[in-house]
């Protein structure tokens, strides 16, 4: 046991020496480091909670998702009927999950077949996965009843998150933020973090907008006051202004003109006559023509600009818009007016985003908690050094020395995995230096047992570390399982701190079984004790 | 060479030392038991102080930018804004306010009007530190995946602990360990500390740790089980727990200098982990492997078949003329 090959030596001395030099990037200003090559350049990122920033999570809203696929359903059933001739009892309506609809019982087998057609398979993991996106039923009396599938919900959300992973990342690079990264989490849910954030109201303002534009004309057949009494005409709608607006109602015609997808760019500036902020926008060649036609034939008219079901403004055509382009003009400040633009160049939301968790740390509370870290990590060090100095001698100097390069080693490791160190992270480590020593004052307490049987030094140091070694890897499993089921199940910081205390179990084992056999090896002989000075 | 030898060091357990650790069961059991109960007690009647984490709500650090943070006046402002239970607490140090806004009715977006609420009426007299907000869903989930973790964990080593030794030292390490976690979670309650995920981290180094002196122990008496064939079974727990003393002390109290760095230095942050870790590991760790998960193994029949097969052959001897 205590004979180490000149080899092997060398090859635990070099794995410490290397894992430790991972360690290097990280003492150095990034600025430096950023002249390395780049397989040296790998570093510890610092969690949100020690460098500040925001971390928002977002979940893709599941009763919005249902809603606008229902209403796809309604409009889909409506239109294959029509034109399949089916004649109809009543028309199709959206209740609950489903969308019913009923059909002359002469019609009904045909209306039946084109019906069945709408429901298409989900595509799964192999091609099909024998699921459809809609169960067609046929109630009875001409009743047909079709209800969108769990599955098609399902597999609709992640397209969604996919989407809006994207035009998030539009959104919060226009913002002109540091790094920002954003993520998919789960299968509805979105997470956004920004180191540096330390005020993420402009954020959350602009992720808290669907941002779905439309143009449309105001219905003047009866006043909007009438309309709310009454019934609208079936082709209108009732909505609201925004809070500037005064939530005044307005009529408006539901067929859309033109969308915000037909943008192709929209700046903030401001109006040349009243010198309020606005914003100006471009159509694509399609909706340019469509917008044109339309104010054509409705001069004198009112047309509304309505942002997520409400109107910001509602203008009157003075003259036939033929340029493709204009400007909304809708009590703006010079920073709403600058998010509306961002938002409509960055495009809509598939659906409506929830901040469900909003975690914000400021810059100054980070740099707080790294110094404190920082000291109590000295302070922990010293005093295990000093108590096991005092305790086990040269033995506990040996201890010192694996303990160090211990520590080294973990932030070799997390500096090769990119890893980031959260606050419970440097709990991690510090706890780690006692795991550290616990190997071995394990080992220098059976060497003092084994001496006490009569044992020579080099025999007892022997039999001490063969012994030692099996404990000292039971121990340490049990508390990894610890750390790895914290890793799965915990998150943000608390994940941190699995991350070092599984790291820094793996070089304590190391350690152990290797550098301080080494150390204590490469002493006894050059020492040839004939009695040890911790037994 | 000569240095060393005259530099005496620290011995802290005499070489010979036999304290009779197993007779102490018939104290530490009974003992245990009513700790164990009144933990439960404390947690159904008392309750955890449980954090955002697990409850939602939003939680704000402020730092008075001139001189100490007055609370009262601050107290009377947020409550005043009809956000229903607000509570506020220095943190750390005078300048340093923690504001603690329950959960509002009215979904995810309620949440964020409370914060815009509290900015307006704090104004631009403090610096905002930190702001959390929990909504419903995150907090529900996030309790039921930490109890899942927990509950997974434990499981998992018990597995280990089965594979590496006879099922008698998986139990009875497990009894040691949910024993530990009781009490941990008695004093939580007791205390009031903040309940949050970091509270579920400290557990569960908690359970780590007092395994690990558990298992040396366990390891040391399946080592005397195979050498001595004929020591009674208090006697060679008394020994197994005796030689391994001196290791259990050192190394506590070395995790204890480090935990005490964290306490003194580490912040108030992480004030509250730092304190459960301490109880857990230094005060119940220890005393558990020591007089729980040792002599519970007497009860768990560790140690009867090797008795029984020397029995008959006593039997025999005693028979012969």
């Amino acid at each position: 046991m205590l004979y180490i090959s000149k080899w092997k030596a060398i090859a635990i001395l070099l794995t410490a020496a290397i894992f430790c030099l991972f360690a290097v990037p990280n003492f150095f200003p990034e600025s430096t480091v950023k002249r390395w090559p780049e397989w040296a350049q790998r570093h510890i990122v610092l969690g949100l909670d020690l460098q500040g920033g925001s971390h928002i999570l977002l979940e893709v809203d599941a009763n919005d998702v249902r809603r606008q696929k229902l209403l796809t359903v309604q409009d889909d059933v409506r239109k294959v009927l029509r034109e399949a001739r089916v004649g109809l009892t009543r028309a199709p309506v959206i209740r609950g999950n489903s969308v019913e609809v009923n059909i002359r019982e002469s019609d009904l087998q045909a209306g039946l077949a084109k019906l069945r057609d709408l429901s298409q398979p989900l595509g799964g993991f192999l091609g099909s996965s024998g699921q459809r996106s809609l169960d067609v039923e046929n109630v009875g009396g001409g009743l047909v009843r079709l209800t969108l599938t769990e599955p098609a919900i399902v597999e609709r959300i992640r397209q969604v998150v996919d989407q809006s992973v994207e035009i998030i990342g539009k959104r919060v690079n226009q913002l002109g933020l540091v790094e920002p990264s954003i993520q998919r989490q789960g299968n509805d849910r979105i997470l956004v973090q920004v180191p540096g954030l330390g005020d993420p109201q402009q954020l959350l303002d602009i992720l808290g907008k669907t941002a779905k534009l439309t143009f449309r004309l105001v219905d003047t057949s009866m006043p909007a006051e009438q309309a709310l009494q009454g019934r609208p005409p079936p082709e209108s709608e009732i909505v609201y202004g925004s809070k500037a607006e005064n939530k005044q109602p307005y009529l408006l015609e539901k067929r859309i003109i033109v969308s915000g997808e037909e943008l192709t760019d929209a700046q903030p500036g401001f109006d040349q006559r009243t010198s309020e902020p606005i914003v100006s926008f471009k159509f694509n060649t399609s909706g340019a023509r469509k917008f044109a036609q339309v104010t054509q034939e409705n001069v004198g008219r009112p047309f509304a600009i309505v942002l997520d079901d409400e109107v910001i403004s509602a203008p009157v055509i003075r003259e036939p818009i033929l340029g493709g382009s204009g400007q909304i003009s809708g009590s703006f400040t010079v920073e709403s007016a600058n998010n509306l633009a961002i938002l409509l160049r960055a495009g809509a939301l598939p659906a409506k985003l929830t901040v469900i968790e909003q975690r914000v740390v400021g810059a100054g509370l980070g740099q707080d908690s790294i110094e404190k870290g920082k000291l109590a990590s000295y302070f922990g060090g010293a005093l295990v050094v000093v108590f096991m100095v005092v305790t086990y001698g040269l033995f506990g100097v040996f201890a010192s020395i694996a303990v160090g390069v211990n520590v080294g080693m973990i932030f070799g490791v997390l500096s090769l995995l990119n890893a980031t160190l959260t606050l419970p992270g440097i709990i991690g480590i510090v706890l780690t230096i006692g795991i550290a020593v616990d190997s071995n004052v394990l080992i220098y307490e059976r060497i003092r047992e084994e001496t006490r049987t009569g044992r020579t030094p080099i025999t007892a140091i022997d039999a001490g570390f063969t012994r030692a070694l099996a404990t000292i890897l039971d121990s340490n499993i049990t508390t990894f399982i610890a750390a790895a089921v914290l890793f799965f199940f915990g998150s943000g910081p608390v994940r941190g701190f699995a991350v070092t205390l599984g790291i820094g179990i793996v070089t304590t084992v190391f350690t152990a079984f290797t550098l301080t056999r080494l150390i204590v090896a490469w002493w006894v002989r050059w020492a040839r004790p004939r009695q040890l000075a911790i037994s | 060479m000569r240095l060393y030898h005259s530099i005496p060091l620290l011995r802290i357990v005499p070489d010979d030392t036999k304290f009779d650790f197993m007779r102490f069961r018939r104290i530490s059991f009974p003992a245990s038991a009513v700790f164990s109960i009144a933990a439960i007690l404390l947690f159904f009647f008392h309750g955890l102080n449980f954090g955002i984490d697990f409850v939602g709500g939003t939680l704000i650090e402020v730092q008075s930018k001139a001189g100490p943070a007055d609370l009262a006046k601050m107290r009377s402002t947020l409550g005043a804004l009809g956000l229903g239970d607000v509570q506020l607490q220095e943190f750390g140090a005078p300048t340093d306010v923690l504001i603690r806004v329950a959960q509002q009715p009215g979904g995810e977006q309620a949440q964020q009007a409370a914060i815009n609420k509290v900015r307006e009426a704090l104004g631009t007299d403090v610096d905002y530190r930190r702001v959390e907000v929990v909504g419903p869903r995150v907090s529900g989930e996030l309790l039921a995946k930490s109890t899942i973790g927990l509950g997974l964990a434990i499981f998992a080593i018990l597995i280990y602990l089965w594979f590496r030794f006879e099922w008698q030292f998986a139990l009875g390490a497990m009894i040691a360990n949910v024993h530990d976690l009781v009490l941990t979670i008695g004093y939580m309650s007791l205390t009031q500390i903040d309940f949050d995920l970091s509270s579920i981290a400290a557990l569960l180094t908690i359970l780590g740790y007092s395994l690990n002196d558990t298992v040396v122990i366990y390891d040391r008496i399946r080592e005397m089980l195979r050498r001595y064939k004929r020591i009674s079974m208090p006697d060679l727990l008394n020994v197994s727990v005796n030689s391994t003393l001196s290791r259990s002390i050192i190394t506590h109290v070395t995790v204890t200098l480090a935990l005490l760095a964290l306490l003194l230095f580490g912040g108030h942050a992480i004030h509250s982990f730092v304190a459960v870790m301490i109880f857990g590991v230094v005060l119940v760790g220890t005393y558990t492997s020591v007089f729980i998960a040792a002599p519970i193994l007497i009860y768990l029949g560790v140690g009867t078949s090797r008795m029984e097969a020397e029995g008959p052959a006593e039997k025999s001897t005693a028979r012969r003329p």
